[in-house]
């Protein structure tokens, strides 16, 4: 009878292997997994991918707009390596506005991993290579701003920071959620309610103002890196209690659990039970959870930064970039400018599909991700 | 003439001011089965959990003749309580459940013996094939996880981790009512086999009459929280003293069509639903 | 007009998985008699709720309907055929709760927590019929009162949850009748309750057909249930139909092996100390996984056996 032979259609694959299939069918959340991966990647890297740093400035290109890459020339000529025109700027007579045209007598062809600027990738390896740059003239693939900086590699030094802050920021708020959440589960009774009433408390104050009360407070003369890690240490303290209000409803609900309780009753000791048997049921859980929690994180840094509470120049985020493209002028005039709120849109949808994915793909009682 | 397993003395457990289990006593003999039946909130499973010690009774006594001779399990703190652990297992309802889906059946059966120091690496995995072959497993189930398995064979995992220690006791927590009726035919045998090989002793919580009247040697029947009848199953069911049981049992609709079914009326018996 | 209220022929539906294309249901055929409880009994995996859900044409995806028909011949309308209605054909919308109704296994999800148990039994009067609010919180009084819920006029304005499994089954019950269905499906009523409440409903149900003389579809795991309630069975394994008859040559005389194992693997019938049958044991080597059509024997009845054993049964 087929009741004593092994389904020979399922393999012996681990529940996480299950959810890898699964989430492999969520075609959404795994296009948002690969951006993510890259963008972490070049943020990682900024130094080496951007052709300048960010507070390099281009006299000749003052509010220039972005560039296009050629590979035919005027004379129709094909060129293998693709080249850049150099800009000829006139004022406008009416509006006394800088406008550039682009002078296909200016030509300046596009080299990869060729020397360049130096710089000091994380403050340790000193080099000068560069992913792409220009050998004479120069390359403003998303134009410049006001100073004439490099908008485009401002946007990727400023990525550093924002997705940093995010990573950051949900790890300690994980840390905190996990530890407290646990504890309140594990400990039930006094400590159960009143960490109950703490979450109640902060999850019910609006954050926007306290968060700017907090970020006011931080002292001006700090460094640009206490200030971050000052910000970072403000959004996280905010994140926790969602998090610390899941994990302990999973516990509770894990307790009681049949394979939970027959671990009891084989005996085995308390930190067995956890450590085997409750938080690999969770974990995966907490992650998912934690993926949705890193857009706050970023958005929560750019609306600090945007509204100039944040992090200030000379430190570059995405926030401050967006605080320089603040008026309707730069809509107007200049609106490569808001290329960085771009990327912090992608960037949060990206957070949003993948947590989706992850959460869906994680959930043994899901049909698996649609489409 | 065997001696006496486990006795139980004036058990009682409340919740929110409501017995689920009130003053229940009686005592099991070793190497046989006791039927503990009763419809849902009569306190069956409260009390089968309250004997292992799943949950704390608020009054009674529980006296288990183990190895060492006779010990008051309420008595115990949880870690005096762990080498007796060995010595009653528990096999749960819901074969889904029951069995942590992150591990594999090889870890999922070797667990019991690691945790009670049992053994090196090659005697540990002896244990855990033979056991699989006494639950008639074979060898290649051991690398996979419980969702590669059907309910029959999860219950059959379920009861090799049950009895890779060797217990006297085990209490089967309505073992087999998950199952469908062919399944639940071959573990009944596989019990019972395992039952004379190991000279267990079994304390059958089940709400389903005919099973328990094939595998019990005794039954209690339990309703709102209370032994209302007990004694020899043959007994009990040929003749049952109490209106209760009368009513539980002429409520068994019979697979023969010429036997009409008939229940007692509810409320003529004066018994609350 | 025919004897049969729905004449199921050929049905087959898939389930599309991961692991491929699940066959849920295979060449399914059988027969409703008007007026008569006809029992489809089978273990899980069995296809036997699937069917019901065809009937309600309540298949979801992945699940699709691959061929076959279920020709539909209600007294109050024209017969017509449930697989090849549209999905947005009004006929569906009748068929549903007013030709046709269901109970379910679990009475607690079949009803609404935030309604009076009378206002959901009425709204189902309302939904189907052209009645004032009055009347139909009249009838459902009425029907709650057949059901034999105690002190209707205090119930009917009391919520589910303040009604115990047995009788909110019974409010499930009334709301499935009230609009006098020609066909009343049951999947698996009474498996989610207690033993002497699963009694209680039976005769409940029982009487309750014998007085509005519907045709009652009873889909169960229980061959004690079958036993007590129907007039005609149909044996189902694996998504086929494996045995067709009355319920005394199925239960009493069943030719098919499978029906004979699932009969002998009750413990009841085997008394104590005696090894249970399985339904490995009693099917031996009997052939039960290959699908035989359904061959009409000489008093009535269908079986799916090999010609052999055909032959065999024609000696005897």
């Amino acid at each position: 009878m087929s009741e004593l032979t092994i389904d020979t259609q399922i393999e012996a694959i681990s529940p996480r292997q299950l959810a890898w299939i699964r989430f492999k069918r969520h075609r959404l959340a795994m296009v948002s997994g690969c951006f993510l991966i890259l963008i972490y990647l070049v943020a990682g890297l900024c130094e080496f991918v951007t052709p300048y740093g960010t507070e390099t400035r281009n006299v000749q290109a003052i509010n220039a707009p972005p560039m296009s890459i050629h590979f035919v020339d005027n004379d129709g000529s094909f060129h293998l390596r693709p080249f850049v025109y150099g800009y000829d700027m006139h004022i406008n007579d009416d509006t006394w506005m800088r406008e550039y045209t682009e002078n296909p007598e200016k030509r300046y062809p596009i080299y990869f991993l060729a020397r360049g600027e130096s710089y000091e990738l994380w403050n340790l390896i000193e080099s000068d290579l560069h992913l792409f740059t220009t050998r004479d003239g120069y390359i403003h693939l998303f134009g410049t701003d006001q100073l004439g900086r490099d908008v485009f590699s401002r946007v990727f030094y400023g990525a550093r920071v924002s997705l940093s802050i995010g990573i950051v920021g949900v790890m300690l708020t994980l840390f905190f959620g996990v530890l407290i959440g646990g504890l309140a589960g594990y400990l039930g009774g006094l400590v159960d309610r009143a960490v109950q009433r703490v979450i109640e408390v902060l999850q019910s104050m609006p954050t926007l103002p306290l968060w700017m009360a907090l970020s006011a407070a931080l002292p001006v003369y700090w460094s640009p890196i206490a200030v971050y890690f000052g910000i970072t240490i403000i959004l996280s303290l905010f994140g926790w209690p969602a998090l610390a209000r899941q994990v302990r409803g999973r516990f509770l609900a894990l307790r009681e659990e049949d394979f939970v309780v027959s671990a009891r009753l084989l005996g085995a000791g308390k930190m067995r039970i956890i450590f085997k048997h409750m938080l690999p049921s969770f974990t995966s859980h907490v992650i998912a959870t934690a993926t949705l929690a890193v857009p706050g994180m970023i958005l929560g840094e750019t609306a600090l930064s945007f509204l100039g509470i944040g992090l200030r120049p000379p430190v570059v985020s995405w926030g401050v970039l967006m605080q320089q493209a603040q008026n309707y002028q730069v809509i107007v005039m200049t609106p490569w400018l808001l290329i960085p709120g771009l990327f912090v849109v992608l960037t949060v949808m990206a957070f949003n599909l993948l947590g989706d994915g992850l959460r869906d793909a994680v959930d043994p009682y899901s049909t698996g991700g649609q489409n | 003439m065997s001696e006496a397993l486990l006795e139980v003395t004036g058990l009682s457990k409340h919740f929110d001011g409501v017995a689920a289990v009130d003053n229940v006593s009686f005592s099991l003999q070793s190497s046989e089965t006791l039927g503990i039946v009763g419809e849902s909130g009569s306190g069956k499973t409260t009390l089968a959990r309250c004997i292992l010690r799943a949950m704390d009774p608020d009054e009674g006594m529980v006296r288990f003749n183990g190895n060492n001779g006779w010990c008051e399990l309420q008595a115990l703190t949880e870690s005096e309580l762990v080498p007796l652990r060995q010595e009653m297992q528990m096999v749960f309802q819901d074969p889904f459940s029951s069995l942590n889906p992150r591990m594999t059946v090889q870890e999922i059966l070797e667990e019991p013996l690691i945790i009670h120091e049992i053994g090196d690496k090659n005697s540990r995995r002896e244990a855990v094939l033979d056991i699989l072959s006494r639950v008639q497993l074979d060898a290649d189930a051991l690398t996979r996880f419980p969702h590669a398995f059907s309910g029959g064979q999860r219950q059959r995992i379920g009861i090799a981790r049950a009895l890779i220690l060797r217990p006297k006791l085990v209490v089967c927590d309505e073992s087999v009512s998950a199952l469908d009726v062919s399944v639940q035919a071959q573990i009944i045998n596989l019990l019972e086999d395992l039952q004379e090989e190991l000279g267990l002793t079994y304390l059958f919580v089940a709400h389903d009459l005919s099973v328990v009247h094939h595998i019990c040697d005794r039954i209690l029947v339990m309703y709102h929280g209370r032994v209302v009848e007990e004694g020899p199953v043959d007994e009990v069911f040929n003749n049952p003293q109490e209106d209760y049981t009368k009513l539980l049992l002429s409520a068994i609709p019979s697979p023969d069509p010429d036997v009409p079914l008939n229940p007692m009326d509810r409320k003529s018996l004066n018994l609350t639903s | 007009m025919t004897d049969n209220v729905l004449e199921i022929r050929d049905l087959a539906v898939e389930f599309k998985t991961d692991t491929g294309i699940t066959h849920a249901l295979r060449d399914v055929s059988f027969d409703v008699p008007r007026g008569k409880v006809t029992a489809v009994v089978g273990e899980s995996g069995s296809g036997k709720s699937v069917t019901a859900n065809c009937i309600m044409r309540i298949i979801q995806p992945p699940g699709k309907i691959v061929s076959g028909d279920m020709m539909f011949s209600p007294t109050r309308t024209d017969p017509y055929d449930i697989v090849s209605l549209d999905n947005k054909d009004p006929r569906l919308v009748d068929l549903r709760g007013d030709l046709i109704s269901m109970v379910f296994q679990e009475p607690m999800t079949a009803l609404s927590p935030v309604y009076t148990v009378g206002n959901q039994v009425a709204e189902a009067i309302l939904c189907h019929r052209d009645v004032t609010e009055e009347e139909a919180w009249e009838e459902a009084a009425d029907m709650l009162t057949r059901v034999g819920i105690d002190d209707v006029p205090r119930r009917i304005h009391q919520y589910p949850f303040e009604f115990s499994g047995g009788m909110r089954q019974r409010v499930v019950i009334a709301m499935a009748l009230v609009c006098n269905p020609e066909v009343l499906i049951c999947d698996e009523p009474t498996t989610a309750l207690d033993v002497t409440i699963q009694a209680e409903i039976l005769t409940l149900i029982r009487d309750l057909q014998q007085e509005l003389s519907n045709s009652v579809l009873f889909i169960t795991h229980d061959l004690g249930v079958v036993a007590q309630l129907a007039d005609q069975v149909v044996v189902m394994y694996q998504g086929r139909v494996l045995e067709i008859g009355t319920v005394r040559q199925v239960l009493k005389e069943p030719l098919h092996p499978y029906t004979r194992g699932l009969l002998a693997a009750i413990p009841g019938i085997v008394p104590k100390g005696q090894r249970l049958e399985t339904i490995a044991s009693v099917v031996g080597d009997s052939d039960i996984e290959t699908a035989y059509p359904l061959t009409r024997l000489k008093d009535g009845r269908e079986v799916s056996l090999s010609p052999e054993a055909l032959r065999e049964i024609d000696n005897e």
